[in-house]
Parts: C-alpha cells; sequence; structure tokens
C-alpha cells in the first residue's frame, strides 16, 4: 500500500512539473514585455529596466524556470503584473469561492446522475432509458456560458425568485456581517450560526452550481449506467437474484458497489474540469473566485498570475486524482497489485 | 399439364437485408438516428448556407441602423442583434464555423496521433515510455485550461483557436491508437507477417491500421461535441473569431450586453450551439453501442 502510494505521489510530482515547465516556456514565447506592463504606459527605459529586474526578467530562461520551481515551495508564485500583489496570495483569496462552487456542483451532479444511471439501467433500451440517455448527452453537450445566461434571465431577472449574481446579499454585510473562519461563505455563516447569511449564500449558490453541474450529471448517469451493464451479468449478481432479493437490494447494493470506483475517478477527472468550467460562469454570476480572476489575468495578459492559476489547478487536479486513486485503492484491493 | 419445377426461391440479394438489418438497429436505437439526421442536416445547413440564409450579406459587417435589436418577426425570424443584422442569417452561416474548427482540430489530432500511438503502441521499448509520460502530461492538464493559456498567448484568431483547441486534443489519439497498435502487435498473425519478411510498413498499414479504424470512427464522432463546445466556450471568452466573423460563441458573447431586454441575440446561437453539440454527440453514443460488439452481446 505504502509503495502504491509513494508511486502514485511521484508521478503527481512529475506532471505538475511537467505541466509548469509546458506553461512557462509558452508564456515566455509570446511577445510583448511584461517589465513594461508593470511599470505602466509612461514609465521611462530606467523605470522598465528596474521593473524588469525587479520581475527577474533580466535573467536567462533556464535560471527563471529554476528560481519560479524554487518559488513554488516557498510560497513565492511570481507578482502579479495587473495587480502588483503577490500571485499566492490573490488565488489564496479567490480559490475558496471557486472550490465552493465546484463542490457544490459536483454534489447536484451526483444526487442528480446517480439515480438517474440506476433508473436508465433498469430497463436498457425501453422509452425511460432512452428519454435519460438523451438528457445525459443533453447535459454534456450544453454551452455552460449560455445556460447560465438563460437561467439567470428566466429565474433571476423575469421570476424573480433567485438572486441575480453575487455571492450573498451585500445589505447583509450590514446587518449581520460575515466572520471569515475557512473563507468559505456558505461554511463560515454555518459555524458562526448566522442564519440569514446562510441563507443568502445558499440561494446565491444555486444557479451558478446548477450550470456547472450540467457536464458532471451527465457524465456520471451514463457512467453508472454503462457500468451497470457491464457488471449486471455476473454471477454474484446472478446469486443475490436467486436468493430472492429485491431489485432494489440488487441494484443500489451489489451493482452500484461496483460502479462506484469507476464513478469515483470520473468524479476526479471533472473536478479540475468543472474547475476550469468555472471561468465561464463567474464573470455571469460576478462570483469573486479563480474564474474571474483569470479571465482577468487573460484580458491583461498577465503571465504571472496566468501561470499561477493554471499551476493551481493543476495541483488542485492531481491532489484529485490522487485522493481517489488512493481510495479506490482502499476501497478495491486488486487496484494495488496493477 | 406440365409441371413446371418450381424454380428456385431467389436467394435474398446482400443489399435489403442490409437495409433491414440497418432499419432494425434504428429502431432499437432511435438516439443515433436523430442523431444521425440533425448531423446531417447541420453538414447540409452549412454547405448550402448561401442557398437558405434570407439575408446572406449579413453574414459578414454589414450594418442597418434602422433595424437595430428588432425582436424575432415573420421577416426576421431570430432577430436582430446590435448593429442591426439579421441573426437567422448569422446563425445559418454559423454552421459553417465551429464544425469546421471540429474537422481541423480532429484532423490535426489524428494527424499527431496516429504515427505516435503507432510508434508508442507497435516498437514500444523507451520510445512507448517518453511518449506516453508526455501525453499523461498534457492529458493531467483540464484540456480548456491549456487551450485558454495558450489562446490567451497567441493573438485572437480562427487560427490561434484551431491550434490550441489541437494542442490539448492529439494525446486522446496516442492513447487510442497505441492501446489498438499495442493489441494487435503482439498477435501471431503479426508475427507470421513479420516471419514472411513482409515490411514494416506493410505490416503497419494493412494489418495495425485497419484494427484501429473503427474505435477511430466513433472517438472522433464523439469528439466533434467536445471540440465545438470548447471552440465556443474560447470564442466568448474573446479568444478565438473577431467581429464580423458570425461565430455562435462571439454571437453570445456580443449580445451578453443587450440580453436583459433583448432575449434573442443570445438565445439562438446558443441554442444552435446546444443542438450542434447534442447531434453529434447522440451520433457518437450512438456509433460507439452499434461498434462496440461487446455492448451489443449485453443487449
Amino acid at each position: 500500500m505504502t509503495t502504491y502510494v509513494a508511486r502514485r505521489l511521484a508521478l503527481a510530482v512529475v506532471v505538475v512539473a511537467g505541466v509548469v515547465l509546458l506553461t512557462f516556456v509558452i508564456a515566455h514565447a509570446v511577445p510583448g514585455n511584461p517589465a513594461a506592463s508593470w511599470a505602466g504606459p509612461h514609465a521611462s527605459p530606467a523605470q522598465v529596466a528596474a521593473a524588469s529586474k525587479y520581475l527577474g526578467l533580466d535573467r536567462p530562461l533556464p535560471v527563471q524556470i529554476t528560481r519560479y520551481f524554487a518559488g513554488i515551495f516557498t510560497g513565492n508564485w511570481g507578482v502579479s503584473i495587473h495587480t502588483h500583489q503577490s500571485v499566492l496570495s490573490n488565488i489564496a483569496t479567490a480559490a475558496p469561492a471557486s472550490l465552493e462552487l465546484v463542490i457544490a456542483a459536483l454534489i447536484i451532479a451526483l444526487a442528480v446522475g446517480v439515480p438517474a444511471g440506476l433508473a436508465s439501467a433498469r430497463r436498457p433500451g425501453r422509452p425511460a432509458d432512452q428519454a435519460i440517455r438523451a438528457g445525459s448527452i443533453l447535459g454534456v453537450s450544453m454551452p455552460i456560458f449560455w445556460m447560465a445566461l438563460i437561467l439567470q434571465l428566466v429565474f433571476a431577472q423575469r421570476l424573480h425568485v433567485l438572486p441575480v449574481a453575487g455571492e450573498y446579499s451585500p445589505n447583509l454585510l450590514f446587518t449581520n456581517p460575515l466572520t471569515k473562519v475557512t473563507g468559505f461563505p456558505v461554511l463560515d455563516a454555518l459555524f458562526t450560526g448566522n442564519w440569514p447569511m446562510l441563507g443568502s449564500t445558499l440561494t446565491h449558490l444555486i444557479l451558478p452550481a446548477v450550470v456547472v453541474a450540467a457536464y458532471p450529471a451527465g457524465l456520471i448517469s451514463r457512467m453508472v449506467r454503462a457500468q451497470i451493464l457491464d457488471t449486471v451479468g455476473e454471477t454474484h449478481v446472478q446469486m443475490a437474484r436467486a436468493l430472492g432479493l429485491p431489485e432494489r437490494d440488487v441494484f443500489g447494493r451489489y451493482l452500484m458497489k461496483l460502479a462506484w470506483s469507476p464513478v469515483s475517478a470520473a468524479i476526479a477527472l471533472v473536478f479540475g474540469y468543472s474547475l476550469v468550467n468555472t471561468f465561464l460562469v463567474e464573470s455571469i454570476f460576478d462570483w469573486p473566485g479563480l474564474g474571474s480572476y483569470a479571465v482577468a489575468s487573460i484580458g491583461t495578459l498577465d503571465t504571472p498570475a496566468i501561470l499561477g492559476v493554471t499551476l493551481f489547478v493543476a495541483i488542485a487536479y492531481v491532489i484529485a486524482n490522487l485522493i481517489v486513486d488512493i481510495v479506490q485503492a482502499v476501497i478495491d484491493p486488486r487496484i494495488r497489485l496493477r | 399439364m406440365i409441371e413446371v419445377p418450381e424454380a428456385p426461391a431467389p436467394a435474398p440479394s446482400p443489399a435489403p437485408v442490409a437495409a433491414q438489418r440497418t432499419r432494425g438497429w434504428l429502431r432499437s436505437n432511435p438516439l443515433l438516428a436523430v442523431g444521425g439526421a440533425m448531423s446531417a442536416l447541420i453538414v447540409i445547413v452549412a454547405v448550402l448556407a448561401p442557398l437558405i440564409a434570407p439575408d446572406p450579406g449579413d453574414a459578414g459587417s454589414a450594418t442597418h441602423p434602422f433595424d437595430v435589436l428588432k425582436p424575432p418577426s415573420a421577416q426576421h425570424w431570430f432577430g436582430t442583434d446590435q448593429v442591426g443584422r439579421d441573426i437567422l442569417s448569422r446563425v445559418i452561416y454559423g454552421a459553417r464555423i465551429s464544425p469546421l474548427v471540429a474537422l481541423f482540430v480532429l484532423l490535426i489530432a489524428c494527424a499527431i496521433g496516429i504515427p505516435l500511438g503507432i510508434a508508442a503502441g507497435y516498437f514500444g521499448g523507451w520510445l512507448d515510455d517518453v511518449i506516453m509520460r508526455l501525453t499523461d502530461i498534457v492529458l493531467a492538464f483540464p484540456a480548456l485550461l491549456l487551450a485558454l493559456a495558450l489562446a490567451a498567448l497567441l493573438p485572437p484568431s480562427m487560427t490561434s483557436l484551431t491550434i490550441a483547441i489541437s494542442a490539448t486534443w492529439w494525446p486522446w489519439y496516442v492513447r487510442l491508437i497505441r492501446g489498438q497498435a499495442a493489441s494487435v502487435a503482439g498477435r501471431p498473425y503479426i508475427e507470421s507477417c513479420r516471419a514472411l519478411g513482409i515490411s514494416r510498413r506493410r505490416i503497419i498499414f494493412r494489418h495495425i491500421l485497419p484494427n484501429a479504424i473503427t474505435p477511430l470512427i466513433v472517438q472522433v464522432s464523439l469528439d466533434v461535441g467536445g471540440v465545438i463546445l470548447t471552440a465556443s466556450a474560447l470564442s466568448f471568452l474573446g479568444l478565438g473569431a473577431q467581429d464580423p466573423t458570425p461565430d455562435w460563441g462571439l454571437m453570445v458573447s456580443e449580445g451578453q450586453t443587450y440580453f436583459t431586454t433583448d432575449w434573442w441575440v443570445v438565445t439562438f446561437p446558443g441554442l444552435a450551439i446546444l443542438i450542434t453539440a447534442f447531434a453529434f454527440n447522440l451520433l457518437g453514443d450512438g456509433l460507439r453501442d452499434l461498434l462496440d460488439p461487446r455492448r451489443v452481446i449485453l443487449r
């Protein structure tokens, strides 16, 4: 078990290093002078040169890369050209909002996708199955930036049942200010017993989370269906049926047990995917997360910030995969032997 | 009366049988039929755009200051946009943009993926290790992020968009082809080909590649929808097509400003993205069911 984890960990480090190297090389192949944009439009050549020195851009590329790698571990992820702040502190401020959104979306996706997949696999080929399959394909075909706009128009602007944008109602900051404990507004409101704020954060979360959930929900329902149809003929299932167990138990306990392993792998995959998908949704819902930060950095060609966000997402993605690998190995001992 | 010997029943010609079998499949697989029909319709619309579009000129930089943001009507079925162009015409011409990007991206992905996959799967050894670790690294990125980073750093255009998406898409094809090649390379008939002194080139083209064609077709049809979604997402962020191009993602992005009052500006181009991605995903999913023999047995 320990060797298995160590091996996965080593691979994860190689992958993150590769990702950073790749982004670094791409970022530096681009024409443009970050030092000049950092110094401002009216800076003198001497000031630009000083800025270049301050940002470390005067060194040869291999030295810059080495310094960047060293900085990753010491918490120095560079300085944003746009905000002039440390990229790591910008990311630390923005990340909780995005993570909250993605986790809420994945909970919705599981709550919808697993029952849908089970219902679909119950009678393959029947109208209910066809409808659920069409629905899940519709979910993975959704241009989510468009879905965000449509839901916002219908539920917030026309029906007025949900808030338009933001993480919570700003007026509440005067009556029930949010105490920062974890940085995740929903959790902070919950832990401090701030009920009006909790209600506000949850209603604000619904629309963006549903939008981000569209793709994972479709994917999970397809995976559950495929996995169950693959194992439905196996002997242990026939055994369970022969013992006269109700179909509900056969599906819920015996078949789903085998489906959890690929489904959890899929969750790790869509975690990273959804984290990037928030980039498209956050600006629409005015959500103060990584996506808004990334889109702003792309707009201003803020290379250290783009690098930082890429690094963060890659690390989050690799950690999610690692956790799933370990959880799978714990659930299913066969995997450890591979 | 002389009995005429009964003519032997005419052997069923293969064509009707095949047609019947196809019809049977479509009946048990209606999603494939719907997806195929929709995809075909989209391709026809794209090809015949100049004949179908009511105002072909509006696909470009035409301006009609007196028709700005008109709601859908008999004259403009989908309404008009912020400079008075007919949205229906632009949506129809849009069928020529993102599906074409998807075509180029998948061609590039195959052009990179097939040779690398064969090299890794057929020859194996250190080459296999190097190629597969490289694809692992690229695949560790969520595709949209790498495309986003690349597209952000290249000057915004359809070419940059195509390059950026291709750069994220090829590793899937390396994996696919490698798996197929590796599974065939060890079989006895390949061994005997080698023993017969058949050239490596001929083994690859006559025996390895044909085995990979079916999964390749399925993968390509499954990926069209994904590439279209990625391309329109990048265009939505302003990293792809630029103004007069009637790209759907760009139209959604441009219509955002007027959306709360003029819903049609965003609704129809976005619906076009959804329907196109849905059509190709249905087609790909149905083809996979049809061509994957394991699934057939289970049915």
